[in-house]
Parts: structure tokens; sequence; C-alpha cells
């Protein structure tokens, strides 16, 4: 693995944590089973449990609700639903959560109308689990069933244009050029049409709350499992009017979330609202069908239309895209941007429609829109490649954007050329023969070698931390933020230790309680850039502290310093002038007498920057498969994921997150499909044994490449993210593979048998 | 509450007497299936009589030259036993291509035979299923059936039994050794599991309070020409969309004698004996293979199209036929030809 990591032009230079492999600093909390999740938590009394009750139907009414008949049961507490849910906040308004996109948010048990199947409609509260779920078991509701639409295909109608509302979407670029004209006439054409049908997240972690009462007036520890507790608070705040001392938001571990945990989910308003009511410690964990009543990758149809002159070169590019979502929100990802940044030709046209249907809002999932773009867009350009004749990597470089035509705006930096350069020599892509059908292995398999390039935001959002130094030297820094498994601990911890020259085992991050200073939702690939540069912050105003205290003492050797003059190396301030002119940290604090220091750090978006500059990570997949031509399966045996996120902040967590984004887009190709039962508009494989994600045996060798890139513009602290960026390419160079290997252009997701028979 | 009451049983005549004597009562092997079931609240046993004590663990050789494997021994013990292995290295492969290793440790031989189906609706309350509620109605006909049948099917439930070791004993002839109120009786393997017609909610034969208490092999355990072939969507931990499980007696090329059946398309492992017959005394050739799958498949009945429909399955279950005959035929393949396992090529 190449691993070399940019020196980074902003941080000091010599304590060298940043960049380094170092193991998670949870880690072993979690493998030994101390870490605790949202479901584990004691609390101060007695814990009651609810059980949520699901609508079997997707449409219509609740009619009657037999509450009387569990109530009786010894040891059910109540069971709630409209009928005797509190009056709580009366505008739609309070409901939208940070990230919520258009339209008029879900509000659970707020009135008889089903909207979805699977709506929360009741929450059944006992003094026990099992109690709980079998009075919910029992609970005999009855339902007007009304005719439900939820077929996208047949519903392409009643398609209009997605409108914004929702924070970092953005619209379709606008058209250029004639793009039916020039596809009329271009030499080398293709036209396609992609599909896709819904899938769901699936963390391990099944969305739970525990509510301990604390007896103290309104006031609640409420363990949720979220992707960010703040945006939770203000959630759970708005609608049940409460202060933000009385709705403390904990979140100390989230065992994967992918984009599900980023809007507060219906069981933390459940677990409140009873909470409230019954003034009692709650628990409600939803259980795996219930997974599948959230927010989703949305089923989406594509069209492509692509052209090339005679030279290879992109004449015209159209891309569309169509969405189903609710009926009460609209929930828009960015899907055809994406071939406005990678690609240009002076003749384009994007299109971007949303449906509405009887089902939950889609939900943001792993690379939204751009997991789903960029496999049909890349598809698309494979096809064409092989149109022109030319090799599909060579087709790629041909047509590479130096500038983003999206918005004619420079890229702070853009690497994915050497990602296509270091990759193809790491795979081996010159060995490969071009002819589709032309590569066999030693027991006649068809072997197909495919390429696709993948892009993503390099965004930073509004974040704060806080850091104390404390008189026996330990550093301890805190932002609300959350690690959903992407190693936001261990880097944080780098970043502070490496900003005051600590060693790591001086320093504690924490982080997930809204008790600290706020940060975003972990989502979008922001949290290494904006929280990192928050806690950097923060720690260089220590830094500035000391720096002041230093100069304090007696005959200071760094009397008359400026703090950029300043370097924090080992646990000593010193010079950058004169190493010697140094002073170790543990005498200033002694000298100074202060039981500790305390700074807050700030970071956000520049705005400036933003308009000057197209911000954005890239990565190109190169994927091996193997076919059995007859039987139609495929196996993924090789793949070369090469990334260029800027600086790494930590090449094993970094790692880990491409790694696990590569299976992502082996999943997505190969395996993830929520099949939606039209008659009943009800997801029928709902659990882990029909909703197929790959296993061990169904993953091979995975090779990680990070191409560095200097880059102080996109961030602060020369950091781009991994989050999404690794799954993007990967669905694509498995689908090219698999047409370099059969002759067979599948354009439709995932590549189960019977798609090659 | 949904409590029951629980027997440990430690003999079999005990837990027939024990079972037969409650109301609403079900045998507890392994509970990888039966637990499920109760926890979705398909079923709602108030009383459990656990097999776990009883002596019925073993694998023992047969006078006849043939194998009993009790109904207690785990499908890993099974697989894994070295009698099993040497002369039925079919039935160890196919158990070894079912579920998990975690499961396998756990499941029972008795309960493999007698789990239920993996039908999505059969699982789902919401959802009418004939299976589970005589009369409601089959969702699957017309709704996703990726994982339903195609043969022997009726109007009234498309379902599949979804256990692999059952197809490897179809092929094996094995018989299934029960005791009930009424004694003990033998029953063969092709009569053990039925098709659904009118009556889906009968998985198989046994008659009301009837143990399963051995399975019995007989001598013949093709170890020479055998192959389990599982296609399904994912390399492990996936139920097969189909399977076939192949024993062959070869002379030079020539097929002396041949059994084989398949998974995943019926509501039991489907056998076809005249199509077994079409081997027998014949050349081993791909041209013979296909016309024999086309013969098992030739009544076959899809229930749509694309790849959330099982009409597929038609298609590829005559291709696995031809490839699984051809494997038993050569031989040629690694130990297990159904993972590509971790070999990182
Ligand atoms: C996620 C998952 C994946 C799986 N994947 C596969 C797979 O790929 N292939 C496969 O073949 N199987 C698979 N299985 C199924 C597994 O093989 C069965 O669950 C197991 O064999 C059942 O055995 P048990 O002893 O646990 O049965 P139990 O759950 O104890 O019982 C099942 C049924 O049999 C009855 N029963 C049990 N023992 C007897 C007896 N001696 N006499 C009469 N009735 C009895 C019970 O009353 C119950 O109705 C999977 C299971 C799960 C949960
Ligand atoms: S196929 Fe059988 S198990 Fe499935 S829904 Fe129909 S009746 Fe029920």
């Amino acid at each position: 693995m190449s691993q070399t990591i940019a020196t980074p032009p902003t941080v000091r230079l010599d304590s060298d944590v940043i960049g380094k492999p170092i193991n998670r600093t949870e880690g072993p909390a979690k493998v030994s089973g101390a870490a605790k999740y949202a479901a584990e938590f004691d609390v101060t009394g007695p814990l009651w449990y609810g059980y949520i009750v699901s609508s079997p139907v997707a449409k219509g009414k609740i009619t009657k609700i037999h509450a009387e008949e569990v109530l009786a049961i010894p040891g059910v507490q109540r069971v709630f639903s409209h009928e005797n849910v509190p009056s709580l906040a009366w505008f739609d308004r309070a409901y939208k959560d940070d990230v919520a996109p258009g339209g008029s948010p879900f509000r659970p048990l707020h009135e008889p109308e089903i909207m979805f199947s699977q709506q929360p409609v009741a929450l059944v509260v006992a003094e026990t689990f099992e109690l709980a779920r079998y009075a919910a078991s029992v609970l005999r509701i009855e339902y007007d069933v009304e005719k439900h639409n939820t077929d996208l295909e047949s519903s392409i109608d009643e398609a209009f244009d997605a409108p914004k509302g929702k924070t970092g979407f953005l619209p379709p670029p606008k058209p250029k050029g004639d793009m039916n004209k020039a596809f009329a006439e271009a030499p080398h054409k293709v036209a396609g049409e992609y599909i896709h049908r819904a899938q769901h997240h699936n963390p391990m972690e099944m969305f739970a709350t525990t509510v301990d009462w604390l007896g103290d007036g309104k006031k609640m520890k409420i363990y949720d499992k979220t992707q960010g507790a703040p945006n939770v608070q203000q959630y759970i705040a708005k609608i049940f009017g409460l202060s933000k001392d009385e709705a403390r938001i904990i979140s100390k571990y989230t065992g994967g979330g992918f984009g599900a945990g980023l809007r507060p989910q219906y069981q933390v308003f459940l677990a409140v609202m009873a909470a409230l009511e019954l003034e009692h410690s709650i628990r409600v964990v939803m259980n795996r069908s219930q997974m599948f009543s959230m927010g989703y990758r949305p089923h989406t149809l594509q069209k492509l239309r692509l052209a090339a002159d005679d030279l290879g070169h992109l004449q015209a590019i159209e891309h569309k895209a169509l969405a189903e979502t609710s009926q009460f929100e609209n929930e828009t990802e960015t899907v055809v941007n994406w071939s406005a940044i990678l690609y240009d030709a002076p003749n384009t046209n994007f299109d971007y429609q949303l449906t509405k249907l009887d089902l939950n809002t889609p939900a943001d999932m792993r690379a939204p829109g751009a997991a789903t773009g960029s496999f049909a867009l890349e598809s698309a350009i494979d096809e064409l490649s092989y149109k022109a004749g030319k090799d599909p990597l060579e087709f790629r470089l041909l047509n590479y954007t130096y500038e983003d035509p999206s918005e004619n705006k420079p890229f702070t930096s853009k690497r994915l050329d050497d990602c296509y350069h270091e990759g193809a020599a790491r795979f081996g892509w010159e060995k490969r023969n071009p002819a589709p059908r032309s590569m066999r292995d030693e027991k006649g398999l068809l072997v197909g070698w495919g390429v696709a390039a993948g892009c993503w935001d390099a965004s930073t959002q509004k974040a704060a931390a806080k850091a104390v130094l404390t008189a026996d030297g330990h550093l301890t820094v805190s932002s609300a933020t959350n690690d959903q498994g992407a190693g936001t601990y261990v880097i944080m911890t780098q970043m502070a230790a490496q900003t005051l020259g600590l060693p790591m085992s001086q320093v504690t991050f924490n982080l997930g309680d809204t008790d600290m200073p706020a940060a975003p939702v972990q989502g979008g690939s922001w949290t290494a850039n904006s929280v990192g540069a928050a806690v950097k912050n923060a720690c260089q105003e220590i830094g500035k502290k000391l720096l002041k205290l230093a100069q304090k003492i007696d005959d200071s050797p760094l009397a008359g310093v400026d703090f950029e003059d300043v370097q924090f190396v080992d646990g000593h301030l010193r010079a950058n002038e004169d190493i010697t002119r140094s002073v170790a940290i543990a005498d200033v604090l002694a000298a100074s007498g202060e039981a500790k220091l305390e700074a807050d750090g700030k970071a956000g978006p520049n705005p400036l920057n933003m308009l000057k500059y197209s911000m954005h990570s890239h990565n190109a997949a190169f994927v091996e498969v193997k076919v059995d031509e007859d039987l139609g399966t495929i196996h993924v045996t090789r793949v070369v994921n090469a990334v260029a996120a800027g600086r790494i902040m930590n090449p094993k967590t970094a790692r880990s997150q491409v790694l696990g984004g590569t299976v992502w887009g082996l999943s997505m190709a190969l395996m993830e499909e929520t099949y939606l039962n039209k008659d009943f508009g009800r997801y029928v494989n709902h659990n882990y044994a029909e909703y197929h994600i790959p296993t061990n045996a169904d993953i091979h060798k995975i090779d990680v490449i990070f191409v560095e890139e200097e880059d102080d513009i996109a961030s602060s602290i020369g950091v781009k993210g991994v989050g999404e960026i690794g799954m993007l390419g990967v669905a694509a160079a498995i689908a090219n593979a698999v047409y370099h290997a059969t002759g067979k252009r599948v354009r439709e997701l995932p590549l189960t048998i019977d798609k090659l028979l | 509450m949904n409590s029951f009451t629980l027997t440990q049983a430690t003999a079999a005549d005990e837990a027939v007497r024990d079972l037969t004597s409650h109301d609403g009562a079900a045998y507890l092997g392994g509970g990888t299936n039966l637990v499920d079931l109760m926890k979705y609240n398909l079923t709602r046993p108030t009383h459990l009589t656990s097999l776990g004590l009883l002596p019925l663990a073993d694998i023992t050789s047969l006078p006849d030259g043939g194998l009993r494997l009790g109904a207690l021994a785990t499908n890993a013990d099974t697989a894994w036993h070295p009698e099993v292995e040497k002369r039925y290295p079919l039935l160890s492969q196919t158990i070894l291509a079912g579920a998990t290793p975690q499961l396998r440790n756990a499941a029972t031989n008795g309960g493999n035979l007698n789990q239920r189906t993996r039908c999505y609706y059969f699982y789902d309350l919401a959802t009418p299923c004939n299976k589970r509620e005589p009369g409601t109605g089959c969702s699957a006909l017309t709704g996703p059936n990726r994982v339903c049948g195609v043969l022997g099917t009726s109007e009234s439930c498309i379902a599949t039994h979804p256990s692999d070791m059952c197809v490897a004993l179809a092929a094996l002839e094995a018989v299934v050794r029960v005791q009930g109120p009424d004694g003990e009786r033998t029953i063969k393997f092709e009569d053990y599991h039925r098709l659904p017609g009118d009556q889906p909610e009968a998985d198989n034969t046994l008659k009301a309070g009837e143990l399963v208490t051995a399975i019995d092999l007989p001598e013949e355990g093709y170890a020479d020409h055998f192959t389990y072939l599982k296609l399904r969507d994912r390399s492990s931990y996936a139920f097969a969309l189909v399977s076939v499980a192949v024993g062959l007696k070869m002379s030079g090329q020539t097929i002396e004698k041949a059994r084989f059946a398949v998974g995943g398309v019926a509501h039991k492992p489907w056998r076809d004996q005249e199509a077994e017959k079409m081997l027998e005394g014949q050349t081993a050739s791909p041209d013979l293979f296909r016309k024999v799958a086309a013969k098992v498949f030739a009544e076959a009945k899809g229930y749509g199209e694309g790849s959330l429909h099982n009409s597929f399955k038609i298609e590829l279950g005559k291709r696995a036929i031809v490839r699984a005959l051809k494997q038993a035929v050569e031989m040629e393949y690694e130990v297990n030809p159904n993972a590509f396992l971790n070999s990182n090529p």
C-alpha cells in the first residue's frame, strides 16, 4: 500500500502522530464489551420497555384500537397511539431536523392515517421486554384499507422536477449546446436505461433509545442510536418543548449508521414521549423487520445517452434520473451532477425527477446519489469506450476534466489521473486483453477486468470543540460528534496530540454527548475535516495560553517569541529558530499554579473558497471478476481501489473505511435489493436471511492505495474525508468487468445469477 | 405473556408421551428454526418437549452395511463424522453447504428434516399465507417469489423445502425412523416430505405426536462419484436458489446407477426416478445430461419474470443438473465446489 502522506502544511511538524496507522483508541472497549450502545445503558430507577407496533397496510386509516384488551394483561403500563398521544408542538416545522428534506416530516402517532406499510401505529409499554413484545403482538387494530400505489415504473407520468429544500442538494446542471443534434450526428454513441430498486442500510445495531428518567423535573438522559446527538436534541427539544438541559442526548458508540442515523428515527420520539407521560425510564428497540420501515436508498430509474467523436472525445452527455419519494417529503439526492463533474462535452442535458408513492421517505445511504449516478455514468462511459475502440482506462484519461465543468471552477486538487495510473500499475491493467470474452482462468472460468471512477464532495460543516489541559498534563478534548465506526475517536485524539505535541497516552477525546460543543451529524464525509479543524483550533488556543504562561516564568527561554514561531513537540514548547529555547508543558503548568486551562475551537466552511473552487475527492476502482457462464455466478476475485482524498490522517482507519466502502460497492453490485410486493405495498425480505449482503466467503483480495493530495484550500487541515468515496466506482467496475468477461452488458442491479442466464 | 412450559425428556417414548399429553406442544431440537418461529409469533406452543437429553445423538453402523444417524446428532457432528465423510461424502458436503458453523453446531438432524419454508410471506404475519393460515390465500403467486418453487406447486402454495441436507438424503434414498403414540415405523425419504396440493399447512407425512428418532442410510454411498452443487445469492449463509445432489456408480464411462435430487425448486427435495433411469446403462455425455435435465423440468411452471420472480429457476435448474452430473462423473473439482472459499486467486 502506498501511504506517502503529505506533510501537512498547517500543522506543526514534529510530533508525528498524524498520518500514522494508529489503532483505534476505543478498540479495546469495543472488543471487550465495555463499550455501551444505546440499548445497553443502565438507568437509575426501574426500567420499562416499549415495543413498537407497525402497520400491516400501506395506506388507509386506523378505525379502532383494542387497547383495553392489552391493558388488562398484568404488567402492561400503557398503550400509546394517535388516540392518546399527548398534544405536542403544533407546527410541522418543529419536526424538521437538521438534515430533513423538503416537505412535511412524518409525525409518529400523530393521526390515524397510514402513509406507508410498517408505519409505527402504537407503542406498548410494559414492565419487561418480553411482556411488551407479547402484548404488542396481540394488540388488535382495525384499519380502513385504501388503495395504495408503490409502483415507480407505472407512475412515471406523475414525475415532477425535484424541488430544492434539502441542504446540500444540487439541482441538475444547466444544459449546454444541442444534445439531440450532437447525439444524432456523432459517430460513436450509447444509450441505456439503468435501474436499481430500494436498498436498506441495515447497520448491525438496531435503532434503540434508553431514556433515563432522572426524577428531577423533566430532566432525562437520552441514550440514542444516532449519527448526530445534537440533531436529535434539537428535534426532541422542539417537539416536546424541552430545554437542552432536560433533553440531554448521549451516543457514545454507534453500531453502524451508513446514513440511517442521520435523521432522528421514530423510536427516540416514542421513547421520550413515553418517558414524559409515564415519568419513568423507558427503553425502545426496533426489531430487524422494523429496520426496513425507515429510510432507504430509493428505487431509481436512469437514462443515459453519451456520444463521442472519431478521436474518442465526448461530444454529448445526457443523464436523467427518476427516483421515488414518499407522499409527504421530497427526499432529493444529487444523482446526475457527477456526470457533469467527471466529464465534459459541448452538448449536455441533465434531469432529475421524483415520483410520490405510498412509501416512507427515502434517506441518504452511503454516497447517496453518487452511488446511484456513478453506476450508470461509469457503465455508459465504459460502453462508449468499446464503441470508440479505446481501452476503457485510456478513454477515461482522454476525457479527463482538469476543471469542474459543472460550475466552471478549478478543483482545489484532483489526482484522479494518478489514481488511474497507480491503480492500473498495481492491478496489472497492461496485461488486459481488450476483447470481451478473451480471458479465462486455469479452470476455464471467464475472467473480466473492469475499471470505473468515483467522485464525492469534500465539504466542511460548522463544528466546535473544547479542550481542557489539566495540571497533571492530561489533555481532554470533546465535541458532540459521532463515531459510527469511522475512527473518529482515534483521529481526533491524533489531531489534539499533534497540535500540542503530547503523546497519545496523555490525550483523551470524548464525543457523542450534547453537553459537549455542537458538531454536525456524521455524514457526507465531513467529520474528519470539520471536527478535526475545530479540535485543532481549540488545542491551538490552549497552546497560546501555554505560551503566555511560559513567558511569565522568570528568564523564560521563550521570552519575546511569537506564537507562530513556537512548536509543540515531545511535551515541550520550543522556538522554531532555536529549539534549545524550550520549556516543558509540565513546567509551565506547575509554574502557573493553574488547575486547568480551557479553550474552545470552532471551524466551518470558507465561503470565499467555496465560490472560487470545486472541492472533491476521487477514486478509481479496478476489479477482476470470474464468471461461470453456464450458471451465472460472479465472483469478485480482486479489487484495487485507488483513492485521492487529500491528506490521510490515519492510514489504518482510512483503509478500513475504504475496505468497507469497497465491500459496500460489491454488495450494491451483486446482492442488495429490498423486494417490494406491490400487491401489499410492503417490503417482504425484511431480515438478514433474505436481504443479502456479502459474507467473508464473498470477499477476496482488496488492495487500497491512497494517492496523496496537498490541499489546504478544500480544508484548513488538508483533509477531504474517506467515508463515502471508497464505495464509488466499485459497482460500475464490477458491471464493466462482467461485460469484459461475458460480452453481456447488464444495466440492472444487483447482478444476481438470473441476469446472466 | 408468551409463556410455555418445558420438559426435558430422557427417552423417546417418554418424549412422545410428554408431547401427546400436552395441548399445543412442540418438540424442541436445536431450536434454530422453532425459536425463530416463536419470536415471529408464527407458532405459539404452550409446551415444549425438549429432546436434548434423548440418547439419540449417536451415529452407528448398521448390520446391513448402512449407517444410522441419530435424530439428535447435530448437523456438524454428522457432517464431520469419519464414517459419513468416508462413505457418504455427498451428505457431508451437502450439510456443510448449508447455514453457518454456529447454526450447524446447534441444529439437529431431526430438526433439519422438519424445518419450515423460508417463503417471505410465511414469516410475515401482515401477509396472507395458506401454509401459515389455511384459506387466507397465497401471497407468493403474484408477489416476489424468488425463494419459491417451480415443480409440483399448487395454486394454494408454491413454497420450497429449504434444507440442503434433505436433498442429499433424497438422493441417498435414506429411510426415516419415527416413533409415535402407536409405536415405531419407517418412512422412505421420498415419502417423508409431501407436495402442497390443497393442504399446504402439512410439510410432511409425520402423524400427530410422531418423533423422528433416526435416519438410516443404505449401504451405497456413491463415494466415488458424487456432487452437491448449490447456487445461491451469496457464497455462504444463504438458502439455495437451486441445488443438485448427485450420486453415481460408474463403470468406465458408463453410468450403472444414478440417483439425484434437486433442491430449492419444490415443496420437497425433487427426485425424478424416470430421469434417473434415463442415465442408467448410458455413456455419460453432455447431450444425455441435457435430455435428463429437460425431462426433470418438463412440467415446471414459473411464477413471473424478472429477478424477483422465479421463472428463471427452470433454466437455472436445468443447467445445474447438467453441471452437477458432469462434476459427479469427472470428480474434478476441489473439496467444496460450492464456494470459492478464500483462496485469493
Ligand atoms: C439464518 C439461517 C440460515 C440457515 N441456512 C440454511 C441453509 O443454507 N441450508 C439449510 O439446509 N438450512 C439452513 N438453515 C436451517 C437450519 O438447517 C435449521 O434451522 C435446522 O436444521 C433446524 O434444526 P433444529 O434442531 O435447530 O430444529 P428446531 O428448530 O429445534 O426444530 C425445527 C422443527 O422440527 C421439529 N423437530 C425437531 N426435532 C424433531 C424430531 N426429532 N422429531 C420431530 N420433529 C422434530 C420442531 O418441533 C420444529 O417444528 C438456516 C437457519 C437459519 C436460522
Ligand atoms: S407459497 Fe406457501 S408459504 Fe408462501 S405464501 Fe404461498 S402459501 Fe404461504
